[in-house]
């Protein structure tokens, strides 16, 4: 086991967004094409439909999308505080806080980008510089693909949080997006699906007493990882190989479970101290029952689990879960996150949001406005337009 | 098997990929794609980032289409009026062509355009898409 504890209060996160493609297969279609009983796939996975990414869609093209978003919610605040911070000058003319000391967010300062996934359109050329390009950060960035099955989207949080505090760079961007492989007929085509989440990380700004501020304060990580061998897809391989009910005991819960008590047990807190609690998705039985191993409850996981209608995103899963949990959250709220990637691995985060969420949340779509978007294609439409891309 | 050379397109990452335009120095006039001599004359240019919103003048739905987009067809191509004047032919991605208006309000999104082969480079560009809700992103 590895362990690694990360503090800093005034580090955070600044600006998150997501994407979900338009198209969406009820379960029910891909069970009739292979013969399957859909209600006793149904109660086993607790997923209803799945999002489908369009033949034009990719892993880099829904990063960038889910990026745009980030970096408008990040403006948005950044704007707000430089000009609570005029307000401020203008009514007192001895305060000491001056405009050249907002440390204001833009894009061009993102120093890092980070982007987790399992189908990165390359084997050789990276996702993050196209991204770069497609957002118009300019050059002056460092950036890298990352895989670690599904949690290199939280990976790449941890590296780019790392990175800010270390004070290498001012601005970081973290995303975790797939489009999911599932081979036809294996268990895995109920799930796979496609979507991603980006976080910007850094500061928005400083109020007016000087404290620099986030959306909601980065506190803490923690992670554990093994060799487990539970599921994984070869060089050149169009579709995963998994181990069946091994993905569960021994790896999943094992990594979840553990990893989550073992940042209760460094930071004291207990698992009632969060008001939101969010776990990686495979489907919607996984995460309830590690809430439940853990004493979570329902209601704590109620904005976490966004599996049902949206299925398995893999690098984008359980973050599009703590997505919609900031776009519900009120401010001073506790968050805990733990992910999963096969191989294995977990990485637990714990976030506070602070006064400026609300502030995020008015503008952007929010993960509620793609699951309202969508057209439903049939078993034939879907195969289609996965073949494009795997 | 259809192929471009990367390194056109490359030249042209920023309109692709960013809808990046020019204004004229001199008398503020917008242009996309850029152009290199303004209608009043002047040669003076600024780098200008259009805002990704217009609306649809016209379109149609290509059936038969160029090899390199065989694989989208059918699509729908429409010529746009960005919101600070220029007009541009683009795809308009995720849309039931039944379902199009003209006058329909549309946003720039970020999309695969065409691929060259199994080993070629993927090119990637804007296309744009009919706003559904009104949320300013």
């Amino acid at each position: 086991m590895v362990l690694r504890m990360l503090q800093k209060l005034n580090i955070g996160i600044v600006g998150f967004g997501c994407y979900i493609p338009k198209f969406r297969i009820k379960i029910e279609d891909i069970a009739a094409a292979n013969n399957q009983n859909v209600e006793l796939l149904k109660s086993a996975l607790l997923i209803s439909e799945k999002s489908v990414p369009n033949k034009d869609e990719d892993a880099v093209t829904i990063a960038v999308e889910a990026a745009k978003t980030a970096i408008a919610r990040a403006e948005q605040v950044s704007k707000l505080l430089k000009n609570n911070s005029k307000t401020e000058n203008n009514i007192s003319s001895e305060s000491n806080t001056s405009n050249d000391a907002v440390n204001n967010f833009n894009k061009t300062k993102i120093g890092a980008i980070y982007m987790g996934s399992e189908s990165h359109p390359y084997a050789v050329k990276s996702s993050a510089s196209i991204l770069g390009e497609a957002l118009g950060i300019g050059n002056n960035f460092t950036a890298a693909d990352l895989e670690f099955a599904c949690k290199a989207g939280t990976a790449a949080l941890q590296m780019i949080s790392g990175m800010v505090m270390s004070g290498i760079v001012e601005y970081g961007l973290a995303i975790g997006a797939d489009t999911s492989q599932g081979a036809p007929g294996d268990a895995l085509e109920y799930s796979a699906s496609a979507g991603g989440a980006a976080f910007i990380v850094g500061t928005s700004g400083k109020d007016n007493a000087g404290n620099e501020k986030t959306a909601a304060n980065i506190l803490y990580t923690l992670s554990k990882t093994t060799d487990t061998p539970d599921f994984w897809r070869r060089n050149a391989q169009k579709y995963p190989t998994h181990m069946g009910r091994f993905t569960g005991e021994e790896a999943y819960f094992k990594h979840v479970i553990e990893t989550t008590q073992a940042m209760l047990q460094e930071t004291g807190f207990k698992i009632n101290d969060f008001d939101h609690i969010v776990f990686h998705q495979p489907n919607g039985k996984f995460p309830l029952t590690a809430a439940k191993t853990l004493c979570a409850t329902k209601e704590q996981l109620k904005f976490g689990i966004v599996v049902h209608e949206i299925g398995n995103t893999y690098s984008g899963s359980c973050l599009l879960g703590l997505t919609n949990v900031l776009e519900n959250a009120l401010p001073n709220q506790r968050i805990l996150l733990t992910s999963y990637g096969s191989g294995s691995g977990s990485d637990c985060f714990v976030i506070e949001t602070t006064d400026l969420l609300p502030e995020t949340q008015k503008i952007g779509k929010k993960l509620l406005n793609h699951l309202s978007n969508k057209v439903y294609v049939n078993y034939t439409q879907y195969r289609q337009m996965v073949e494009m891309i795997h | 098997m259809y192929r471009e050379s990367p390194i056109i397109r490359w030249r042209r990452y920023p309109e692709r990929y960013r809808l990046e335009g020019n204004k004229c120095a001199q008398c503020s006039k917008i242009y996309f794609p850029k152009t290199y001599l303004c209608e009043c004359g002047s040669k003076k240019f600024l780098p200008h980032q259009l805002k990704p919103r217009g609306k649809i003048l016209t379109y149609t739905e290509i059936k038969s289409s160029p090899e390199e987009f065989s694989e989208m067809t059918p699509y729908c191509v429409a010529i746009i009026e960005l919101n600070e004047g220029p007009k541009i032919t683009t795809q308009i991605a995720d849309c039931d062509v039944s379902e199009i208006k003209i006058g329909d309000e549309v946003e720039m999104v970020f999309r695969k355009f065409l691929a060259s082969g199994e080993e070629g480079i993927i090119h990637y560009g804007f296309k744009f898409k009919k706003v559904e809700e009104n949320i300013v992103n």
